[in-house]
């Protein structure tokens, strides 16, 4: 299974996507860490929704680049946003998890930067939308990736859309279109590993129904059924607990990844199976 | 008889209100009736709870938050051996009456001031939820008390709740045979995340067992206390899918390199209880951390056996205070199964007249957390 995946190679950091020329005003890669207090000029002028979701105790770790603002702290990274030569660009900080073995987290976290930029790497070359892979760094363990500027999470898109009452009938179109592109997605053997409505983006205007992909941290390659059959078992369990009126959702989104895949039986066959895993052990304790 | 031997665990320290003094139970079915120094008695119901899902077996009288009484004995086999259903369930039938009697006389009440005999339906091992559930069933038709069919699980999360403080607390509940994380929405307490085969207290059980820990006073106490002259961390599986948890790899890996690790010299029996917990306690720190963010709860709630573990403690605390939470105190007394948790669940569907009819006080080892519509909350 996939237990032990490849560690990242030996590289320290990797360049990528349409980023021109490297890092011509980012000065010397690593320790940018510097100047916290220093705002910058580089900030993009939208402020948005942004931050209202920090609930930091501890202060929050210097962006990664100065100027970048801290616009959420996500389970897994911080997530800041700002300029990255020129363009309009997120990243995200791996912070340390204190809770953790230092050897563990260095294994975790090196892992899980490098599988981010793979297959992320990998869905693009497929023409999977997912945001644009700018700059890997392992020294403030950090990644930054296109913006998907004014996007909303398909989590936030529903709940709008079940709040203002409206018809629900463009939320089961939804479904199929996210069925389509998860079929795509295992189709090129991508397993997401975390798969939830809040990882999937809707571009503006959300009626196009213009989906994107993120947060691949715990994603890998694998060609199992096995594997892509537990990867919409989270998906499943995600729908059932962020939306419980949403049942017939994740039927459409079946329905159209059955329709979409070419490899769908053996999964969908798996995915039966693996639903009655959690069941099994609600026995003894 | 296996070695097992009757521990009482001591008073909560809310007790006070002992002796209750005779009372008609018809009373508290009509509350309003009742003459004014009855009145508040008659709102005060006193439940007394029997677990026996496991290897423990406990008898508990709870009334309106107050811990009266929590008896508990466990059955001990000898180290590199597990608890098998049958003797497991001749041990708890030897001595459940005993622990019954000595909880109703260390709370200070009669049979007569019980208002609701409460139980363990599941889950569960078949034998000794059998042989608790018969002991129930007979002394409320003794009695003339009105059946609880508890869920186990559903016990955990109602003595957290009331020793916590935190009313909607995010749970995380931990043990020998379930890993859940578990958060309360509309009736029922959902699980968002769980292992997806064995539980983490089992996996933890069984390096004991391969390594002829000994099972007194429990294999998790034992290896919590190896762990802590552990040195080398040995590279395990780490299985998170999601907000689920996988255990069985890493267990089978254990199991696969133990031997030949211990012989070769390249990691003591220390090293490979330090690693295991290391491993395994970060991905439940890890999913309960994305489960705090998904639910956005304020509060985590720590239940379960292998709650009493004060690394797996230590490091939760250490994510939930980088994220501005709380992880309410954990009580060693209620974590490890016992009586008074099973009587506070049943405390709380008398209140709202969730009883169980005889005919419907069947067990049955399979019985999820969210299979139980919870009445009793908002």
């Amino acid at each position: 299974m996939a237990a032990t995946q490849a560690e990242a190679g030996g590289e320290r950091s990797v360049m990528a996507g349409p980023a021109g020329p490297a890092m011509g005003d980012v000065g010397p890669v690593g320790p940018a860490v510097g100047e916290p207090g220093a705002a910058g000029p580089a900030v993009d002028g939208s402020d948005g929704a942004a931050g209202a979701a920090m609930v930091a105790e501890e202060p929050p770790a210097p962006p990664p680049l100065p100027g970048l603002r801290l616009v959420q702290q996500g389970a897994e990274a911080h997530v800041y946003r700002g300029l990255f030569l020129g363009r309009a660009a997120v990243a995200k900080l791996r912070v340390p998890k204190r809770y953790r073995h230092p050897a563990l987290e260095e294994r975790l976290s090196r892992r899980r930067m490098a599988q981010e930029a793979r297959s992320l790497l990998r869905c693009r070359r497929a023409g999977i939308p997912a945001p644009a892979v700018y700059f890997v760094d392992y020294v403030t363990n950090s990644i930054f990736l296109e913006d998907i500027v004014d996007s909303i999470t398909v989590q936030d898109h529903i709940y709008s859309v079940q709040k203002s009452g409206n018809d629900t009938s463009g939320l089961h179109k939804l479904a199929e279109k996210m069925g389509e592109l998860l079929a795509r997605m295992h189709d090129e053997d991508i397993i997401h590993g975390d798969l939830t409505t809040a990882n999937l983006l809707l571009r503006p205007p959300t009626e196009k129904l213009d989906l994107v992909l993120i947060d691949f941290g715990l994603s890998f390659i694998s060609g199992l059924p096995e594997d892509k059959g537990v990867d919409l078992y989270v998906l499943e369990k995600a729908f059932i607990s962020t939306h419980p009126d949403t049942e017939t959702m994740f039927q459409a989104l079946l329905k159209a990844y059955a329709a979409t895949s070419k490899k769908s039986a053996p999964v969908i066959k798996k995915l039966d199976e693996v639903r009655l895993r959690g069941r099994k052990r609600s026995m003894i304790g | 008889m296996n070695g097992g031997g009757v521990t009482g665990t001591g008073n909560a320290p809310e007790v006070g209100r002992k002796g209750a003094g005779k009372r008609n139970w018809r009373a508290l079915r009509d509350v309003t009736g009742g003459t004014p120094g009855n009145a508040r008695r008659d709102v005060m119901p006193t439940v007394l709870g029997l677990e026996g899902s496991a290897n423990k077996v406990g008898a508990g009288v709870v009334r309106d938050g107050a811990v009266l009484s929590n008896r508990r004995a466990t059955y001990v086999t000898p180290p590199g051996h597990g608890f098998a259903p049958g003797p497991t369930g001749r041990h708890h039938r030897a001595v459940v009456l005993g622990l019954v009697r000595a909880a109703l006389s260390e709370a200070g009440v009669e049979p007569r001031d019980l208002d609701g005999v409460a139980f363990t339906k599941g889950p569960g091992m078949g034998s000794p939820l059998a042989v608790v559930a018969a002991v129930a069933r007979t002394l409320a038709q003794l009695w003339g008390r009105p059946l609880l069919a508890v869920n186990h699980c559903v016990g955990h999360i109602e003595m957290g709740r009331l020793l916590g403080s935190a009313p909607d607390p995010l749970v995380l509940y931990v043990s020998g045979g379930n890993t859940q994380v578990i958060a309360y929405s509309r009736r029922r307490y959902r699980i968002l995340g769980e292992t997806l085969d064995v539980a983490v207290g089992n996996c933890i059980d069984r390096l004991a067992r391969l390594l002829q820990i000994p099972n007194a006073p429990s294999p998790g106490y034992n290896v919590e206390q190896l762990a802590k002259r552990g040195r080398r961390l040995i590279p395990l599986p780490y299985v998170v899918k999601g907000l689920d948890v996988s255990f069985s790899g890493l267990l089978s890996h254990l199991q696969a390199v133990t031997p030949k690790l211990l012989e070769s010299g390249e990691a003591t029996p220390e090293d490979l209880c330090f690693s295991l917990q290391e491993t395994a306690f970060a991905m439940l720190a890890e999913v309960t951390e994305r489960a705090l963010a998904l639910t956005r709860a304020r509060h985590l709630l720590l239940v379960g056996g292998v709650a009493c573990n004060h690394r797996l403690q230590e490091m939760l605390q250490t994510m939930c205070k980088a994220r501005g939470a709380e992880l309410c105190p954990v009580d060693d007394r209620y974590c490890i199964d016992n009586g008074a948790m099973i009587a506070q669940a049943g405390w709380e569907m008398l209140r709202v007249g969730q009883v169980t009819e005889l005919s419907q006080s069947g067990i049955t080892q399979r019985y999820r957390t969210d299979e139980v519509e919870v009445t009793w909350r908002d």
